[in-house]
């Protein structure tokens, strides 16, 4: 049911942990529904010098948490709020209609962490 | 070749050899239509028979009271629906429980549908029943009490002549989807006061698509499946004939390696359990610790969830099932793990571990010594249990 790149991810998922200081924190999604994704950002000018995740959740959850990281990884502020859930999906190979929900929630993960750096940073 | 264990009996059996052997006639030089007047037809009835009778005596029934069925699902849809249907004129009100089979809650939701009210009774946080609340639940119009006789996802096994006694003082029908129970533990409908009676082949080693209801003679029900005059005008449609042939010998077999199968996979599964207990912390048991099914172990893990629980055991060659929303491709988690009273959160984490007949001591110490580190990875990487070792 899942393509062989999901599978790569969620068996050996990249940036999996913790920033402790981080410059901007998102957690989104709900232990209720079975996913919760939290991402944390550094940030050096603008642009995005490391990116680890936690997630609770399937495999699909797991999987898009760790691709989303990846895509970000290097990029500016700007570039990765571009990000949608369907470059995730599309980087993935495709998942299951029932597990599109789980790339939404990259894509607002990574947004609620840039949303917490920026606010950070106004403060 | 990698390592290989399966451990989702619940779900399916393995088709015994045996089994095979005696279907495999049926698909070629016995291959008459049942109800053919004819000597081809002639032969293949007699089996059919033999069938019949193999499934009553290991149930304690008479061969006329046993219809065959395409499985489980079609003998739950026809039991209450059959029932609700013809028996319209005395009442309009069914009992049954929360931890059904979908076969069975969707029969009662369609009826309800049509008119009929349904009672879906709560569960103890084992899973059981409580008789008194299965009294305190029959009213005037209730017309048939139907209650599971063992759970399929956390092995409780519910005090079915209790709560089928209660019907027969109320002449009310008792119906119960034995799918989990029959060829796992004794069975005897007629000690038990059971009316009718739900069981599916593939569960006890038997092929799959076929199943029997065990209709007590004088039952008032109508038929479902309407046409031809199969099963004594009951229940249309040429027979699955190598399947019937399966389930007979297969139920057959089940009954006499009963006591000594069930009392291996018990060790099996009490040592699964109690292993698994000691190395997993944050660990709970789901289900009855004594009025169990011997093949079912089932488990929450906090802070993690089923399906990436299953595919890492399953990169690892062990086959499980999970309660969780994501592996039952719903929203919710299973409705049983909500009924015993788990949080979704916990719920999402479960993890079911059926037994059979081809497990090992092997088997077991390969799961005990692969699962824990996998939880623990799980665990590493959720932000769930990151607030629990923060709070601490």
């Amino acid at each position: 049911m899942y393509s062989d790149k999901v599978m790569d991810h969620f068996s050996n998922p990249r940036n999996v942990g913790e920033i402790e200081n981080a410059d901007g924190v998102g957690e989104v999604g709900n232990a209720h529904c079975g996913d919760i994704m939290k991402v944390y950002l550094k940030v050096e000018n603008d642009i995005i010098t490391d990116v680890r995740f936690k997630t609770f959740g399937c495999g699909a959850a797991i999987a898009t948490s760790s691709v989303a990281t990846e895509m970000i990884k290097g990029k500016t502020i700007d570039e990765a709020l571009k990000l949608t859930n369907k470059e995730v999906v599309e980087s993935l190979e495709g998942l299951p209609p029932a597990k599109l929900h789980c790339s939404v929630l990259a894509e607002e993960a990574v947004k609620a962490a840039i949303e917490d750096y920026k606010k950070k940073l106004g403060a | 070749m990698n390592k290989r264990v399966y451990m989702d009996h619940a779900a399916t059996t393995y088709t015994k050899t045996e089994v095979l052997q005696t279907m495999m006639p049926f698909y070629t030089e016995l291959f008459g239509n049942p109800s053919s007047v004819h000597q081809f037809g002639r032969e293949v009835k007699k089996h059919i028979d033999t069938a019949r009778e193999q499934i009553a005596k290991a149930l304690g029934a008479l061969p006329e009271e046993i219809y065959f069925t395409a499985g489980g699902s079609e003998a739950d849809n026809w039991a209450i629906k059959g029932i609700a249907y013809a028996n319209r004129k005395k009442g309009n009100h069914i009992i049954t429980t929360k931890i059904e089979h979908p076969g069975l809650l969707e029969s009662c939701k369609y009826l309800e549908k049509e008119g009929f009210e349904v009672t879906y009774l709560d569960v103890d946080e084992y899973g059981l029943v409580k008789p008194e609340d299965v009294e305190r639940a029959i009213k005037e119009n209730t017309i048939l009490i139907s209650v599971m006789y063992a759970n399929n996802e956390i092995g409780t096994i519910q005090s079915i002549a209790e709560i089928a006694g209660l019907a027969k003082e109320r002449k009310i029908y008792f119906h119960t989807d034995a799918v989990q129970a029959v060829g796992s533990i004794k069975i005897d409908v007629k000690e038990q006061n059971i009316d009718l009676l739900s069981l599916s082949a593939h569960k006890f080693y038997g092929p799959k698509g076929v199943g029997a209801l065990y209709i007590r003679k004088g039952v008032k029900i109508i038929s479902i499946l309407h046409g031809g005059h199969q099963e004594r005008g009951r229940r249309a449609g040429t027979e699955n004939v190598p399947g019937i042939i399966g389930l007979g010998k297969a139920i057959e077999i089940a009954v006499n390696t009963m006591d000594e199968n069930a009392a291996r996979i018990k060790a099996l599964r009490d040592k699964l359990i109690q292993g698994v207990m000691e190395k997993v912390p944050y660990t709970r048991l789901n289900g009855h610790p004594e009025k169990r099914l011997p093949g079912n172990t089932s488990f929450c893990f906090e802070f993690i969830e089923g399906e990436s629980l299953l595919l890492n055991l399953d990169i690892k060659g062990i086959a499980g099932s999970s309660g969780s929303a994501c592996s039952s491709g719903s929203l919710d988690p299973s409705h049983v793990l909500l009924a015993i009273g788990l949080s979704h959160e916990i719920a999402h984490g479960s993890l079911r571990l059926s037994l059979g007949d081809i497990n090992t001591q092997e088997d077991i110490d390969y799961v005990l010594e692969v699962l824990p580190p996998i939880v623990d990875r799980l665990r590493q990487m959720s932000p769930l249990y990151e607030r629990v070792k923060g709070g601490k």
